[in-house]
């Protein structure tokens, strides 16, 4: 399982990458395996206000619809328009082409609250036992 | 199927595999107080004496009143070939026909009435069908609150109080602001619309024809709902689109309607039937089944259930709406009826109900102290003035053997005078003249 050093995780499978005052975030590899083809991929309007822990996006793959949370708080500033007409780069590339939206941060001391991809593996080899 | 229900023995079989005494004991945990004391079920009858009973009721019915009575709801023509298709036991017997391997017949049915009102109401995306006019509006209105994000809601006065009171009754526990603007002679009024526009609203609702029988281009409207970043929604009646800028050409965002009048009779009000077409942008939003197109692994076409994500049984408490069922049967007839007649003969439909509306009004202009209400253009259906209370009148034309129209002081406030006639293409040129003069007998006596 691909589980990038340079990322930080949260417990439901999302990725954030924080560069600066812009922060990337996505849905893991782990998620995209688990979910199945990607039909469809309802974002965060660019300007919208997201609260961490708070429903940022919603996935639906052929027979699941699942909600994906905001890791962090803050505006987002960017949407990745071609999840719109390729939501299969979400499995073919979940934390490059697959991105979902970019979020200016407004409190980065929340990174605290998120997980190393050290600690990530484990929590996700902790589920599969 | 059977329809015997279970036997005694079968009874005594289940109660003892679940190790339950009696059917009564099922039932112990409800506390004596909450349950009913007596069931008022009469004794069975016979056939016979229900056959009896049933025709009495019925003769209580006044089917030999000429028919000028719409408000919604019409007195069209219902060729024989749509009971006769529509009553074939495959499709009349068949229930949740959406398993796709054993559904074929069903689905591509549903699939062909979802182009028809896509080609009707000139939008892209049609669902499997709605219960009726009114839910199909409330549906349109809560689309309209999840894809902008916003409460507010400005419903026209022209749309049909029953819908207005289907809103307002449906979302009464959602914090759900609805604004009404007045209609002005008889049209929409831009002025207030514009007015209660604002970066709250979600969507803008008006009716065409609206409930008075006038006809409208909205387009001017839509575009200013549409800079504000909220929706239009149009309801309308899919006769009329026949000859009418459709819901697409104008804009809109979302049309839906009432679909008795595709070849389902007036039936005391139902079963109906409710259509929403939406635009590509909306279609994750629309609520119900939706049937698509694809291939088999052999190439051949075939009919699918899609986008089900959307829906109940996949996402639960966040689905699009709580509505799984639809009104296939009602879907069906609207389909035969619209094939039936073609895009020609739909058009040729709406131009003679046009052109009866139009002849009635002329004959009846000529009615001592009765006024045409002329202010807006009209479809099949105007509004008269008179000289009397429009409830008495109608009272007086039954006796005559008039539905005559409703009186519109029933819905409108200060009204109480004006009698909203609807004129079908049912209606001959002898039954317009017979009218005219039946309502000038009925207006001196």
């Amino acid at each position: 399982m691909n589980i990038p050093d340079n990322l930080l995780y949260t417990k439901d499978h999302e990725w954030v990458k924080i560069e600066g005052d812009n922060s990337t975030i996505g849905i893991t590899d782990y998620a995209q395996n688990a979910l199945g083809d990607i039909t469809f991929i309802d974002l965060p309007k660019v300007g919208s206000i997201i609260k961490r822990s708070g429903r940022c996006a919603t996935v639906e793959s052929v027979k699941a619809a699942s909600d994906v949370y905001a890791p962090l708080t803050g505006e987002i500033t960017k949407a990745n328009a071609e999840l719109a007409s390729h939501p299969e780069l979400v499995n073919k590339s979940a934390y490059e082409s697959g991105w979902f939206a970019q979020i200016k941060a407004a409190d980065l001391s929340e990174k605290s609250k998120l997980m190393t991809a050290a600690q990530y593996k484990e929590y996700v080899q902790g589920l599969s036992k | 199927m059977n329809y015997i229900s279970h036997t005694e023995i079968e009874k005594s079989e289940m109660l003892k595999a679940i190790g339950v005494k009696s059917v009564a004991d099922l039932f112990k945990d409800i506390p004596q107080e909450l349950r009913p004391k007596s069931f008022d079920i009469p004794k069975g009858k016979s056939e016979f004496e229900v056959i009896e009973h049933l025709k009495s009721l019925s003769r209580k019915n006044a089917t030999r009143l000429t028919d000028f009575v719409g408000a919604g709801f019409y007195d069209h023509y219902i060729p024989a070939a749509v009971d006769a298709l529509a009553g074939d036991p495959r499709f009349y017997t068949a229930y949740t026909p959406y398993q796709p391997e054993c559904s074929q017949g069903w689905l591509q049915a549903i699939y062909e009435y979802q182009t028809v009102i896509c080609e009707l109401t000139g939008l892209d995306v049609s669902n499997a069908s709605l219960y009726d006019g009114g839910t199909a509006l409330y549906e349109a209105a809560m689309m309209a609150v999840r894809l902008t994000g916003r409460k507010k809601i400005i419903v026209d006065s022209g749309v049909s109080l029953i819908y207005r009171t289907m809103l307002y009754t449906y979302t009464s526990n959602l914090s759900i602001e609805f604004v009404e603007t007045p209609v002005v002679h008889g049209q929409s009024c831009r002025e207030d619309i514009f007015k209660n526009l604002d970066d709250k609203t979600a969507a803008v609702i008006v009716q065409n024809p609206n409930f008075f029988g006038a006809v409208d281009d909205f387009s001017d409207i839509v575009k200013r709902v549409h800079a504000s970043g909220a929706l239009a929604i149009a309801s309308v009646y899919p006769v009329s689109l026949g000859m009418l800028k459709s819901p697409g050409e104008m804009g809109f965002d979302i049309a839906t309607g009432e679909g008795q009048s595709l070849g389902l009779p007036l039936s005391f009000g139902g079963p109906y039937l409710g259509f929403i077409g939406v635009k590509k942008e909306c279609m994750r939003q629309m609520p119900g089944r939706i049937v698509g197109a694809t291939v088999d692994k052999d190439g051949k076409r075939g009919f699918v259930l899609t986008l089900q994500a959307r829906e109940q049984h996949i996402r639960r408490e966040r689905a699009t709406s709580n509505i799984c069922s639809n009104e296939a049967l009602c879907g069906l007839r609207a389909v035969i009826y619209t094939s039936l007649l073609g895009k020609a003969g739909m058009k040729d439909l709406a131009q003679l109900n046009y052109q009866k509306a139009e002849f009635a009004k002329s004959i009846l202009d000529k009615v001592p102290h009765v006024k045409v209400k002329r202010s807006s253009p009209t479809f099949n259906e105007f509004t008269l003035e008179l000289p009397k209370n429009a409830d008495d009148v109608v009272h007086r034309m039954i006796n005559k053997g008039f539905a005559c129209g409703l009186p519109l002081g029933r819905f409108y406030k200060g009204l109480d005078n004006y009698l909203l006639v609807a004129v079908t293409e049912k209606r001959t040129k002898e039954e317009i003249v017979n009218f005219a003069n039946s309502l000038e007998a009925a207006l001196c006596s």
